[in-house]
């Protein structure tokens, strides 16, 4: 064995004293450098959720439907027929900050391999975006330009649809941008497949691309002194993903595993092999060798401890029966793709590196993936507010009709389309509404049924009250699903917060994920997967607490997909729903220089799930010409969105506050009058030039498009 | 023998690369720039360099809308 | 009949085109490493990134094995399509002329565009008339037309619509003999009410028809 690490190291690596003393005391001796440098990436934040894992245990994962739930690369849901929808969402915020186009490139690129890591093809990619403001940040401008451009270079040359996503604007976010990426695939049951390592015996054999430096930067401390100083070119900080690479090891692991010549998959991301291997081994309840000498390199004279750790992109882990290899081999190579058997599954339970042979690292399996201390957190309500006011931009005394066009051309309300024209939303040809078109993605099934999807998060809202903030991001999008006809079958979350280790940010957290989880409770939709940021935190303070979730539903009749825009004059217009919207929180309040503070509306659980569903129901008998959520900007935007989408206006008389919000809880229908008599209150019909909303406001619908259409133009 | 290709648009085809870049430099302070075009480089080994006229002309430049140019550097064990 | 849609690595829309074709009559997948064409009787070069799109959109691709077949079916007078990628390769191995460069913007662009029917006489437009209008998406970074000769139009974007600065507007072109056609925008996500419009069905249709006149009687 090589000489053991000095004690100082393991700080320089990032672990604490008390965490090192774990270690000693689980080996019952110090860790050599392969094995402090495979510890200190297993054991930290990213990879063990330390600070997160017991708090997520509070969500609901359980469901009819449910056919992999968290700690599987992927959550699946049953959705009939003999298939599986597998879904999962990711963050990639920090690497994004450094480099935004290969970050969010990178980010699309893992989170498709976590889908089909599970066996599923990729159909639909959804991007939930947090910048700074554009008005005042050429840096905020450049991420958004860059990151766009990256999610488009790696989605569309890869072949699989962007079909939705969200992109706010907050100065909260101006240090630390937030790239959350959300991928849905499509399996036969059968074809579903789970990561767990067995049959000792088995072969372990690496699927993919090269392995090189990329990602090792901490670790280098550990490196000998042949690449010292001035070769930081060789140690890329930066991943650079390639999708064709990618394409051609898809189309490989899925025949592969079509044609039954896997026992296992894993994908590899964070930590690379040893993550991935530990894993496996940890689920299978046995022991993996690994030789490293055997490992394809980019880089001459990799060390075994940079093998071990790099995360090059693009490369799976699979475990094979002997007998099978052969076939394995030559699939792969039609594909093109590099398959090289690089150890064996064990009865050992343990983890063991060896180079030609000889045993570098040897740790019990236990030790990498179980004994990671979780920390509890200490959540203290702050006094004060930690958020800075954003800028004033309305006084307060413009009119209704100058507040709606302010807001609807604001950034955060604006028309996306400059965006997502930037993406291929119909490849595949199963896409049935495409961005703007409705408030979900949904794409069509073989069978005539489809899946709908979208993605939904709030920062400022969960700023202001982060346990009621984070059960609407739930209620949200869960209504958007319901616009469309859709039943939610499974949820999955990204959790983007501060330093957990601050009180008032563990507050948030602690808070966040029980607002989450009432939401679930409430609306009957299980947590399949997530994941969790952490550190998102500038000198000034932390992020707004930023909880995201995608959800998806299944429609049985893809003709009948809702869609948003009024469809015909003379249509009654109706507002349903539990809908008792407040300021607190909104973006007018924020156009007005409001912090983000006070109480957030009162919500009943069970009539909002009585809307969703009555919205559903109303959706999928064809009885409506649109349904619509009523989200920020309150019913005023709502409206104006139907209006523009749907090029006719309408006359209405308000019922509620014009520009007040409460998430999930109100929607905006069309149709005949009986269909919206009997799920919601009629407040007008639809038609003539303008929007006119009685004694509030009339504008025209041409003047409501131009500004919709113009307002993110400056900055996309 | 180490050989560089540079590639490069033609002269009279639209280069909206090098337009951009041409405007981006004195957005950063950099007088005095016009004329930008963006191209590809492309560098390998070569046993037998009379050959490079020929693969540029089959698949590293496409003739239509490229130009190119072959730089013969030193030979391949000097180069570093 | 037959079409055979082939298939490179990097390909994303072939199953697309297999999928629209397969509405018109049979149709298989052609793998780029076989020197074979299966017989076909249209043979359809789709959409998406072959090769990464490395060097130039379609450069690699146009010397794939598959491709010596399709070059000589195509001098036979045998029908061939290219679609987007499928157009950029066919231009790259002189099946038509000109090139594609990237598109003005220096942006990917998805959009739903109406085309104008040029030349109604062709294989790929007997089936529409002359000025007729299609809506038919495009979704590509390297789109903009350029040719130094002149060259057979087939497909115009419509006054205003069109997304990448093409000279003269040129969405599709031909040979001179009409059996080797090239397109950016992409008719096989134009074949399905559910999904968009169905305009892209006449082109396939078109296809079918031609073949059928020709078989013997």
């Amino acid at each position: 064995m090589s000489p053991t690490a000095s004690p100082s190291k393991h700080r320089a690596l990032g672990l604490t004293d008390h965490e090192y003393e774990l270690i000693l005391e689980r080996l019952d001796r110090e860790p050599n450098d392969v094995e402090l440098a495979m510890l200190s990436l297993m054991w930290s934040e990213h990879c063990a959720y330390k600070h997160s894992r017991r708090l997520l245990r509070r969500l609901p994962t359980q469901g009819p439907h449910v056919l992999l739930g968290p700690g599987e690369n992927a959550g699946a849901v049953d959705v009939g027929a003999g298939f599986a929808v597998a879904f999962k969402v990711e963050s990639h915020n920090h690497p994004s900050a450094v480099e935004p186009f290969q970050g969010a490139a990178t980010g699309v690129g893992g989170i498709l391999r976590d889908v089909f890591a599970v066996g599923a093809r990729p159909i639909a990619v959804l991007d939930s975006l947090r910048f700074g403001d554009p008005t005042r940040s050429d840096r905020s401008r450049y991420l958004l330009d860059r990151a766009v451009a990256g999610i488009g270079h790696y989605g569309n040359s890869i072949g699989v649809p962007t079909v939705g996503g969200e992109i706010y604007f907050e100065q909260s976010y101006e240090q630390n941008c937030l790239i959350n990426a959300m991928c849905l695939g499509l399996a036969p049951r059968e074809r579903l497949i789970r990561s767990a390592a067995v049959g000792p015996g088995n072969v372990l054999v690496l699927l993919g691309a090269l392995t090189g430096r990329d990602g090792i930067g901490g670790a280098s401390v550990l490196a000998s002194a042949e690449l010292g100083e001035g070769d930081e070119a060789k140690r890329p900080s930066v991943q650079i993903g390639d999708p064709f690479s990618e394409k051609k090891l898809l189309e490989c692991c899925l025949e592969l595993l079509d044609r039954g010549l896997l026992a296992s998959l894993q994908d590899l991301g964070a930590a690379g092999l040893t993550s991935s291997a530990s894993e496996m081994a940890s689920k299978g309840g046995v022991g993996i060798d690994i030789d490293v000498h055997r490992v394809p390199l980019r880089e001459p004279g990799m060390e075994p401890f940079e093998i071990m750790i790099s995360e090059s992109q693009e490369r799976m882990l699979c475990v094979v029966e002997p007998e099978r290899v052969g076939a394995l081999i030559g699939v792969c190579e039609r594909w093109e793709v590099l398959a090289e058997p690089i150890g064996s599954v064990t009865e050992s339970r343990r983890m063991r590196v060896l180079k030609r042979g000889t045993v570098v690292a040897d740790l019990p399996v236990e030790v990498l993936v179980d004994d990671c201390p979780l920390y509890d957190l200490d959540p203290i309500q702050p006094a004060i507010q930690i958020y800075q006011p954003p800028d004033r931009l309305l006084t307060g005394d413009e009119s209704p009709a100058e507040t709606l066009m302010a807001l609807l051309g604001s950034p955060n309300l604006a028309s996306r389309r400059p965006v997502f024209e930037q993406y291929d939303p119909v490849v595949g040809s199963r896409t049935v509404r495409r961005p703007e078109e409705a408030d979900a993605a949904v794409l069509a099934l073989q069978d005539g049924s489809a899946i709908a999807v979208a993605i939904d998060g709030n920062g400022r809202r969960v700023a202001c009250d982060p346990r009621t903030g984070a059960a609407e991001a739930v209620y949200e999008c869960a209504a958007n699903v319901a616009c469309v006809g859709a039943e939610p079958l499974g949820l999955t979350n990204c959790l983007n917060f501060g330093n957990p280790e601050k009180p008032h940010v563990a507050w948030q957290l602690t808070e966040a994920v029980e607002g989450l989880a009432e939401a679930c409770r409430a609306l009957g939709i299980p947590v399949v997967g997530g994941n969790v940021s952490l550190y998102n935190e500038a000198p000034t303070g932390p992020i707004f607490p930023t909880p995201v979730v995608g959800i998806v539903g299944k429609l049985p009749d893809a003709r009948r997909a809702g869609r948003l825009g009024f469809l015909h004059e003379g249509d009654a217009i109706g507002l349903v729903g539990p809908f008792e919207p407040s300021f607190v929180g909104s973006e007018l309040a924020k156009l007005r220089g409001e912090p983000p503070r006070g109480k957030l509306p009162f919500k009943d659980e069970q009539a909002v799930r009585d809307a969703h569903t009555a919205v559903r129901e109303a959706v999928r008998a064809g009885a409506l010409h649109s349904a619509h959520d009523i989200a920020e900007g309150g019913l005023a935007v709502a409206l104006a969105e139907c209006c523009v989408a749907g090029s006719v206006g309408a006359r209405v008389n308000a019922p509620v506050e014009v520009f007040g919000e409460s998430p999930g809880c109100g929607f905006v229908v069309s149709g005949p009058e009986e269909a919206v008599v009997g799920i919601g209150t009629v407040i007008g019909r639809v038609g003539g030039p303008a929007l006119e909303i009685s004694d509030v406001l009339a504008v025209a619908v041409s003047e409501l498009a131009a500004v919709h259409r113009d307002g993110l133009v400056k900055f996309a | 023998m180490r050989a560089r290709v540079l590639v490069r648009p033609k002269e009279g085809i639209l280069d909206p690369q090098g337009q951009a870049v041409e405007r981006a430099l004195p957005a950063l302070g950099f007088s005095g720039v016009a004329n930008v075009h963006v191209g590809r480089l492309i560098e390998l080994d070569v046993e037998d360099p009379s050959q490079l006229p020929e693969m540029c002309e089959r698949l590293l430049a496409n003739p239509l809308i490229e130009e190119y140019e072959i730089i013969e550097a030193i030979p391949a064990e000097a180069a570093s | 009949m037959k079409f055979g849609v082939v298939r490179f690595p990097g390909s994303c829309d072939d199953v697309d085109a297999l999928q629209a074709a397969a509405r018109v009559d049979d149709a298989v997948l052609l793998w780029h490493g076989d020197r074979d064409l299966q017989g076909v009787d249209a043979v359809v070069i789709p959409g998406g990134f072959s090769y990464g799109d490395y060097l130039r959109a379609g450069a690699i691709a146009r010397f794939a094995p598959v491709m010596e077949e399709v070059t000589e079916f195509a001098h036979e007078g045998g029908l061939v399509l290219g679609i987007c990628n499928g157009f950029q390769v066919l231009c790259e191995a002189h099946l038509l002329p000109g090139a594609l460069l990237p598109n003005t913007s220096l942006r990917f662009i998805f959009r739903q565009v109406a085309l104008e029917v040029v030349d109604a006489d062709t294989p790929y437009t007997r089936a529409c008339e002359p000025g007729q209008r299609l809506s038919i998406p495009v979704k590509h970074t390297t789109g903009r037309y350029f040719s130094p000769e002149p060259v057979r139009v087939v497909l115009r974007y419509a006054p205003g619509q069109n997304p990448n600065g093409s000279q003269d507007d040129i969405a599709g072109v031909s040979n001179d003999a009409g059996n080797v056609f090239g397109l950016m925008p992409h008719p096989e996500h134009a074949v399905d009410a559910l999904t968009g419009s169905t305009d892209g069905l006449q082109i396939f249709d078109s296809i079918r028809a031609h073949v059928a006149d020709r078989l013997p009687v």
